[in-house]
C-alpha cells in the first residue's frame, strides 16, 4: 500500500454507502494521474459480500474483528492508524460523514499528515495532485495541492457522480487480522435507533416539492402541501426546516437525511447548500425557487426563478390545478 | 458533570465573501464574525446537561475578534465562566489545526468531565477543531451527536447517520464529543441579562504561548463559485413563472 | 303652600323605627361598606409597586366628571350608552335626591312649594328612566345573550335587587298620593292639579284608587314597602364592596388615577426585580394595574373589539383583566402574609391565571383600551407579562429566531444591514445621505419599507413623490435599524433600548428639521419613546417634528407642491392603522389626502378609532399564528368588500399593506378588492406617467377599475 490512494469504504446497516463509490471515482482518478494503485480498505465483521462491488479499486483490504461490527470511532481508528502506519499511502480517502470525519482528524495527527477536508473533485497535475474544496456554505472553493508523502481528503458528493465509482472488475481482496489489540475500548457501539416509520418515504417518492428557509414560517408549509398535492408528490425539507420541527426528520434530504432521486425535485426557498445538494442534486429535474439569484443551488439546477416563493407557490397550483 | 464548550467564530454568510485580489484568498477585512451555529447548539446541550445534573459550564474561545458579547451572551445563558485565549495571529482566521492547539494548551490547566463542541463548521478546511483537540488530549472522539445522557461509568451519546437512523454508543471517561444538534434548538436570553452579564460578570484571558501545529493544509486559491451559471433562469414576475413551470412539466412529462 | 313631610305616613312606634333605620342602621352600613371596601382596595397598593398618580388634580377631576359621570365612552353603543345612563344616572339622583331630603328633614326646611314639586318631578322622571333602562338592561343580559357579557347569578341578583329598590320607591310615592289624593289632610298643601308633577307616582296611585284601597290599608302597605325599600337599600349597601357593583366606587378611582401625562404609544419602562423582568406574581404589578382589575365591570367591549379574540384565538382582555382581580382577591391577603414571612416563592401569575398563549396573541392595537368605559389600559398589563415569559423563555421558536436576527442585524429579516438601503437600487437619482450632509427631512424607512422586496416598489414611489414635491429629504442608508417599536411590545425591553441606541447615534449626528416615516410603528416610537439626550432629555416628538408620509403628502398637497397630475374618481375605503389612529390620533391627514386626489371615501362600519387591526402589530408578524378561526385580515377585507361600490382598500403601513395583499388572496377576493398603500395612490396621480410610475396593478384578468385613467407605461 506503501504509496498508494486508500479508500476508506463505509457500509451502514448491509450496504456500502453512495460516498465510497464517489471515493473510489475519485480515487480512481488520482490514482491514475499518480500512476499508483487504488486501495479500498474495509473495515467490519462479515464483509467479504461487500467486496465485488469495489471494483473500481485495485485491491480490498479486508479487516473482520467483532469489534468493527457496527462502526466504532476508537475501534476503526487504532485498526486504520495501524494499517497506514505500516503501509504509508500516498493519499487516504475518507468520507465527509458521520463515519468518515469521526476518523479523520485523528488518523491524520498520527501519521503525521494533513488533512483537507470537504473536497469535491481532485485533479493531478505534472504528478502534482490537487484538491477542490467547496466550503462556507458553498460560497467559496478553496484549491490547493494535496502535499507529500501522505495526506488525507475527507470527500463530499457533488464533484462525481456514485456511478462513476463503481467498477465492474472483481478486485483483488487481501484479507488481514486486526493488526492491533481492540481492547478495552472507552467507546462502544449499543444500538441503532430505529427511524420513525408510518410517514411518506420521500426517497420512494418521484415528485418532490422541497422547501427551505425561505418558507418563512410552520404556517406557510400547507401551501407547500397543496402544491405538493397539485402534483401528486410529497413535501420534504432542507436542515433548518427540520430542526426548527416545521417538518419531521423523515422528511429531511440531505446529507444527514436521505439521497433523493426523484423526476422532478421543486426547491423553494433553499439556498443549495453542499450538505443538501448532496441529497438531491442527482434529481433528474431541478427547478429552484430562490429569491437570491446568486445562490448556489443555481450552480446545479436546470431550471431556475428568482421569484418570491410565498408569492409563487399559489399561482402554481392554481395553474395546476387549471389543467 | 464539569463540561467545556470550545467555540469558534466563523464568517457571517448573511455577508457577500470576496476575495483579497493580493493573496487570492479569502478578504477579512470586513468579514463579520458569528458564532459558529453548532457551536451554539454544542453549549445548549451542555447547559440542558447542566439543569439535568448540576455542574459547571465553562465557555473556550479565542481571541478571533469581536468576541465578547458572544461571550456575555453565554454567560447570561447559564454558562458559569467564559475564557477568552490571546496570541498571536487569533485574529487573522487562524486554521483548525492552530486553534485546536491552543485549546488544548488552555484545556490542560482546566478541570473538566466532558468537552462539547460543534461537530463541524462552515469554514472548516483543515479537520474539525473537536476531533483534533480530542487527538491531542488523547480523549476519546464521537462526531454528528444529537443527545449526551450520563451514564454509570460515562456517558451515553446518540449518533445521528443518515436517513433517520441514530447509533447508540457509550464513551468511558473525558471525551470529546461533535454536536450536530442539541435536544432542543439554543436559548433565547433577553438582552437584559446580557447587558447584566457585560456589568456584573467577566471574562477571563488565559494568554498562549506558541502553537505548533506539524502540519498545515496548503491553499493556493480560493475563489467564488459560478452560480446561476447552469440553471436556465425563468423570467417573469410570479404568474408568468408559474405557467412557464406547468409547460415545462407538461414537456417533460411530469404533469399530464 | 304644599312641602315634603318627613317619614310621612310613619307614625308612632313605627316612626321610631324609621328614625333608627335611617340615622343609625344605614349609616352604620354605610361604614361597614367603607370597612369592607378599604380592605378590598387597600390591597393594590399593599401588594402592587408605588406609582405616582397625584399630579393634575384639576384635569383629575375633569376626567372624572367626563368619564365618570357624564360616561362618554359608555355613549360609544347607544343600547347599552342609553341603559346605563339611565341606571347610573337614576341612582346618581336618588341619592342626591335623598341628601337633600336629609338637610330638608335635620338642616333647614327648602323643600316647599315649586322647589318641593321640581325636585319631585325630576325624582319621578329619573325613576321612569331607571325603570325603563333596567328593562333594557334585563332584556339584553339575560335574552339578547351577547357573547361578551358575563351571564352568572351575581349579575341577576344585583340587577332584581336595584330594580325592586326603586319599585319600591315608587310604590311608596304612589301609596301616598293614593292617600293623600283620598284625604288631603294627610299632606297639607295638597291640591289635585299638583299630581301631575309626580307623573309616574300618580299614574300607579290610581291603580290603588281604582282598587278601592282604603286610607288604613295603604298606608300599611305603604310602611312595609318602606321598609322594604330600607331594607333592601342596607343590603345593597353592605354588598356593594363584594357584588358587581363595586365598580361604582373603584371606576371612579380608577378613572381618576389614569395616567394622565404620556401618550398612549409610550409604554412604561419595565420593571425588573432580582434581575428578571416583568411580571412574575402580583406583587410586581403597580397599584394601578391592580385597581384596573377591581374596577373592570365585566362588560366585555374589549374583548369584542379584539381582534385576537375574534380570530378563535385564547386572549380575552377582559379575562385577563379578571384574571388580575380574581388572584388578587384569592391571593392577595396570602401573599402579603408570605412576603412577610420572608417566603421567597410567590404564587406565580404567568401561566397560572393567565395561559402563555394568551399574553402572546395581542396586537397590542389598543382596540381593548379605546372602548373600556372605565379607561383600563390592558395593553401594559400583557407586555408586563411577555416581558417575564421571554426571560423565562417561553416564547415561541419563530420569534425568539426573529429576535436573534434583530440583534444581530437590526431588522427581522436576517438580511445583512448593509442591504437596508437597497431598495434604492431601483430609483434613478441619489437620495442624500443624512449622515454626511444636512437634510430637511431626514427620512426613517423602516424595516418592512427596506427589506421587503414585494414593498421595495412602494418605497421607491416615495421617493420619487418626495422629490417631485421638491422635498430636502435623505435617509440614515445603512446606518438605520429597525425602530425597536414592536420588540419593546414584544417584551424585550433590553433590545429595544439597544436598537434606540442605535438609531438615537445616528441621528444625533445628523443635521435636520423634522422626521418622516411611512411606517406607523416607527413613527410611534420615535415619537413617543425615543428619549433625545443632547442637551436637555426629552422625547424626540418634543424635540423635533416627527410626520407620518400621510401627514407629509397632506401638507404638501394642501401647499401645492404636490399636485393630482390625473384625478383618480375611484372608490376607495380607508383602514387606520392601529399606530397611527388609535395611538396617535392621525385620522384626518390621510381621509383629507385620498379626497384631495379625487377618490369619494366610503367608510368601513369600524373605522377611526374602532378600525380592526390586522394582525401583524406587538411582534405577532414574527410569531407563529397559532389556531385561527378567521384570520382578522381576511374579517377586515370582508368588511371592506361588503361596501358595494369600494374598489380600493387603501392602507398607510407597510405590515398593513403585506396582511392585507395577502389576505386579499386568501379570501378569494383578489377580483373584487385591490389593496393601494396611500403612497401608490399619491404616486399614481401626482407623479407623471413617465417617471416610472406603473399602471395601477389589477388583480389576474380583471380590468382597471371604471373611471380610473390608466397612466401609460
Amino acid at each position: 500500500m506503501c504509496g498508494e490512494v486508500c479508500v476508506v469504504v463505509e457500509t451502514l446497516r448491509g450496504k456500502v454507502t453512495d460516498i465510497t463509490f464517489v471515493m473510489l471515482a475519485g480515487g480512481r482518478r488520482l490514482a491514475d494521474g499518480l500512476q499508483t494503485k487504488l486501495t479500498a480498505l474495509l473495515l467490519g465483521q462479515d464483509v467479504q459480500k461487500y467486496t465485488r462491488e469495489l471494483g473500481a479499486a485495485d485491491r480490498v483490504v479486508c479487516i473482520e474483528h467483532d469489534c468493527l461490527a457496527e462502526f466504532n470511532p476508537e475501534a476503526y481508528l487504532r485498526v486504520a492508524t495501524a494499517v497506514f502506519e505500516q503501509h504509508k499511502p500516498r493519499v487516504v480517502l475518507l468520507g465527509h460523514t458521520a463515519t468518515g470525519t469521526d476518523l479523520a482528524c485523528g488518523l491524520a495527527r498520527r501519521l503525521r499528515a494533513p488533512i483537507v477536508t470537504g473536497c469535491r473533485t481532485f485533479s493531478v497535475d505534472n504528478g502534482t495532485a490537487h484538491y477542490s474544496a467547496l466550503i462556507c456554505g458553498g460560497k467559496l472553493i478553496a484549491t490547493g495541492p494535496l502535499p507529500e508523502p501522505t495526506c488525507l481528503a475527507t470527500m463530499m458528493s457533488g464533484g462525481y457522480k456514485a456511478d462513476e465509482g463503481r467498477g465492474t472488475r472483481t478486485p483483488a481482496v487481501e484479507t488481514l487480522s486486526p493488526p492491533t489489540a481492540l481492547d478495552p475500548l472507552r467507546t462502544n457501539f449499543k444500538q441503532y435507533i430505529e427511524p420513525p416509520t408510518g410517514d411518506v418515504d420521500i426517497a420512494k417518492e418521484a415528485i418532490l416539492v422541497s422547501v427551505g428557509r425561505g418558507i418563512q414560517n410552520k404556517d406557510n408549509i400547507a401551501l407547500a402541501e397543496e402544491l405538493a398535492a397539485a402534483l401528486g408528490g410529497a413535501v420534504s425539507g432542507s436542515r433548518p426546516v427540520i430542526d426548527q420541527e416545521w417538518l419531521p426528520t423523515t422528511r429531511l434530504v440531505g446529507k444527514s437525511g436521505k439521497q433523493v432521486k426523484p423526476k422532478l425535485y421543486l426547491a423553494l426557498g433553499i439556498s443549495g447548500a453542499p450538505e443538501h445538494a448532496e441529497g438531491m442534486r442527482e434529481a433528474e429535474l431541478i427547478v429552484a425557487i430562490n429569491r437570491d439569484p446568486k445562490a448556489p443551488i443555481y450552480g446545479f439546477a436546470h431550471y431556475g426563478a428568482a421569484v418570491d416563493v410565498l408569492e409563487l407557490v399559489p399561482k402554481l397550483t392554481a395553474a395546476l390545478r387549471k389543467a | 458533570m464539569d463540561i467545556v464548550v470550545l467555540m469558534k467564530f466563523v464568517p457571517d454568510l448573511v455577508e457577500d465573501l470576496e476575495i483579497d485580489a493580493a493573496t487570492g484568498l479569502l478578504d477579512r477585512t470586513f468579514l463579520r464574525l458569528i458564532p459558529n451555529e453548532l457551536d451554539e447548539h454544542a453549549l445548549e446541550e451542555a447547559l440542558l446537561l447542566k439543569e439535568r445534573c448540576g455542574g459547571v459550564v465553562t465557555v473556550l474561545t479565542l481571541d478571533f475578534g469581536d468576541v465578547d458579547e458572544a461571550l456575555f451572551t453565554a454567560i447570561a445563558k447559564g454558562a458559569d465562566r467564559a475564557i477568552k485565549l490571546t496570541g498571536e495571529g487569533f485574529d487573522q482566521g487562524p486554521s483548525n489545526q492552530r486553534i485546536a492547539g491552543a485549546f488544548s494548551q488552555a484545556l490542560g490547566d482546566l478541570r473538566f468531565d466532558l468537552i462539547l463542541t460543534g461537530t463541524q463548521a462552515v469554514d472548516d478546511l483543515d479537520g474539525f477543531v473537536g476531533a483534533l483537540v480530542a487527538d491531542r488530549l488523547g480523549l476519546p472522539y464521537v462526531g454528528y451527536v444529537t443527545k449526551v445522557t450520563p451514564a454509570d461509568a460515562g456517558l451515553v451519546v446518540q449518533k445521528e447517520y443518515p436517513g433517520g437512523l441514530n447509533a447508540e454508543l457509550a464513551v468511558t471517561g473525558p471525551a470529546v464529543l461533535g454536536i450536530q444538534a442539541a435536544e432542543k434548538p439554543p436559548r433565547y436570553v433577553v438582552t437584559s441579562k446580557v447587558m447584566e452579564a457585560m456589568r456584573t460578570r467577566k471574562i477571563e484571558e488565559i494568554a498562549i504561548g506558541e502553537v505548533t501545529t506539524e502540519v498545515e493544509v496548503p491553499v493556493s486559491a480560493m475563489a467564488l463559485p459560478e452560480s446561476g451559471s447552469h440553471a436556465e433562469m425563468l423570467e417573469g414576475d410570479a404568474q408568468q413563472v408559474a405557467e412557464k413551470i406547468v409547460t415545462l412539466l407538461r414537456e417533460r412529462g411530469i404533469v399530464a | 303652600m304644599i312641602e315634603r313631610i318627613n317619614f310621612w305616613g310613619l307614625h308612632g312606634g313605627w316612626r321610631t323605627v324609621a328614625v333608627i333605620v335611617t340615622y343609625g342602621v344605614l349609616p352604620l352600613c354605610a361604614l361597614v361598606m367603607l370597612v369592607r371596601l378599604y380592605l378590598r382596595i387597600r390591597l393594590w397598593w399593599r401588594v402592587g409597586r408605588p406609582e405616582p398618580r397625584w399630579d393634575q388634580p384639576p384635569t383629575r377631576v375633569k376626567r372624572l366628571l367626563k368619564y365618570a359621570l357624564a360616561q362618554v365612552k359608555v355613549w360609544r353603543q347607544l343600547y347599552p350608552g342609553l341603559m346605563h345612563f339611565g341606571l347610573a344616572w337614576g341612582f346618581f339622583v336618588f341619592f342626591i335626591g335623598t341628601a337633600l331630603a336629609t338637610i330638608d328633614a335635620d338642616i333647614v326646611k327648602f323643600l316647599r312649594g315649586r322647589l318641593y314639586l321640581g325636585y319631585k318631578l325630576v325624582l319621578d322622571a329619573f325613576t321612569v328612566f331607571f325603570l325603563a333602562a333596567a328593562f333594557l338592561a334585563g332584556y339584553r343580559r339575560f335574552v339578547q345573550r351577547p357573547e361578551r357579557l358575563t351571564l352568572t347569578a351575581p349579575f341577576a341578583l344585583t340587577l332584581v335587587l336595584i330594580f325592586v329598590i326603586v319599585l319600591s320607591g315608587l310604590m311608596t310615592e304612589s301609596l301616598r298620593l293614593a292617600s293623600v289624593a283620598r284625604q288631603p289632610e294627610l299632606q297639607p298643601g295638597w291640591q289635585p292639579e299638583l299630581a301631575w308633577w309626580t307623573p309616574a307616582g300618580w299614574a300607579l296611585a290610581q291603580v290603588w284608587l281604582g282598587l278601592g284601597l282604603s286610607v288604613p290599608v295603604m298606608i300599611q302597605v305603604h310602611l312595609a314597602m318602606w321598609l322594604l325599600h330600607a331594607g333592601l337599600v342596607a343590603l345593597l349597601i353592605l354588598t356593594l364592596p363584594a357584588g358587581s357593583l363595586v365598580h361604582v366606587l373603584t371606576a371612579p378611582l380608577n378613572v381618576f388615577f389614569s395616567r394622565l401625562d404620556s401618550p398612549p404609544g409610550r409604554l412604561a419602562p419595565a420593571f425588573q426585580r432580582d434581575g428578571t423582568p416583568g411580571v412574575a406574581t402580583l406583587r410586581d404589578f403597580t397599584w394601578t394595574q391592580l385597581m384596573a382589575g377591581d374596577a373592570c365591570t365585566e362588560c366585555g367591549r374589549c374583548q369584542d373589539a379584539c381582534p385576537a379574540h375574534g380570530s378563535g384565538l385564547p386572549l380575552s382582555p377582559k379575562e385577563l383583566i379578571l384574571a388580575v382581580r380574581n388572584e388578587l382577591a384569592s391571593h392577595g391577603p396570602e401573599l402579603l402574609k408570605l412576603r412577610s414571612q420572608g417566603a421567597a416563592q410567590l404564587p406565580p401569575f404567568a401561566s397560572v391565571a393567565v395561559e402563555d398563549a394568551a399574553a402572546w396573541a395581542c396586537t397590542t392595537c389598543r382596540a381593548c383600551a379605546a372602548e373600556c368605559p372605565v379607561l383600563i389600559e390592558h395593553v401594559d398589563t400583557i407586555v408586563d407579562l411577555r416581558r417575564y415569559l421571554l426571560a423565562q423563555q417561553r416564547a415561541d421558536n419563530q420569534l425568539t429566531t426573529a429576535l436573534g436576527n434583530l440583534r444581530r442585524y437590526g431588522n427581522s429579516f436576517g438580511k445583512s444591514d448593509k442591504q437596508r438601503a437597497k431598495w434604492t437600487t431601483g430609483l434613478d437619482f441619489k437620495i442624500k445621505d443624512a449622515r454626511r450632509e444636512p437634510v430637511h427631512t431626514l427620512w426613517f424607512v423602516g424595516d418592512y419599507a427596506s427589506y421587503s422586496p414585494a414593498l421595495a416598489e412602494v418605497t421607491q414611489a416615495a421617493a420619487r413623490l418626495f422629490r417631485a414635491a421638491d422635498l430636502d429629504f435623505g435617509l440614515l442608508y445603512d446606518a438605520e435599524r429597525n425602530a425597536g417599536n414592536d420588540v419593546r411590545r414584544a417584551g424585550e425591553e433590553g433590545l429595544f433600548e439597544l436598537l434606540a441606541q442605535k438609531n438615537l447615534t445616528a441621528l444625533q449626528k445628523c443635521q435636520f428639521e423634522q422626521i418622516v416615516t411611512t411606517d406607523p410603528h416607527s413613527y410611534n416610537t420615535l415619537k413617543n419613546e425615543y428619549v433625545w439626550t443632547n442637551g436637555t432629555a426629552a422625547f424626540l416628538g418634543d424635540r423635533f417634528r416627527i410626520l407620518h408620509a400621510a401627514e407629509l403628502f397632506d401638507e404638501l398637497l394642501r401647499a401645492g407642491r404636490l399636485t393630482p397630475q390625473q384625478p383618480t374618481h375611484c372608490v376607495v375605503t380607508y383602514h387606520d392603522p392601529c399606530y397611527l389612529g388609535r395611538y396617535n390620533n392621525v385620522y384626518d391627514a390621510p381621509r383629507r389626502v385620498l379626497r384631495a386626489l379625487g377618490c369619494r371615501l366610503v367608510e368601513m362600519p369600524r373605522h377611526r378609532d374602532r378600525a380592526l387591526c390586522c394582525g401583524a402589530g406587538g411582534g405577532r408578524i414574527w410569531m407563529e399564528e397559532g389556531q385561527v378561526r378567521e384570520r382578522p385580515a381576511e374579517n377586515r377585507v370582508r368588511e371592506a368588500a361588503a361596501l358595494p361600490d369600494v374598489q380600493y382598500f387603501v392602507v398607510a403601513c407597510p405590515k398593513d399593506l403585506t396582511m392585507y395583499r395577502d389576505a386579499v388572496k386568501t379570501a378569494g377576493l383578489e377580483n373584487r378588492l385591490i389593496v393601494k398603500d396611500l403612497v401608490e395612490l399619491v404616486a399614481e396621480t401626482c407623479l407623471p406617467a413617465t417617471a416610472g410610475v406603473t399602471a395601477p396593478a389589477t388583480a389576474a384578468g380583471q380590468q382597471a377599475p371604471p373611471g380610473q385613467t390608466v397612466a401609460a407605461q
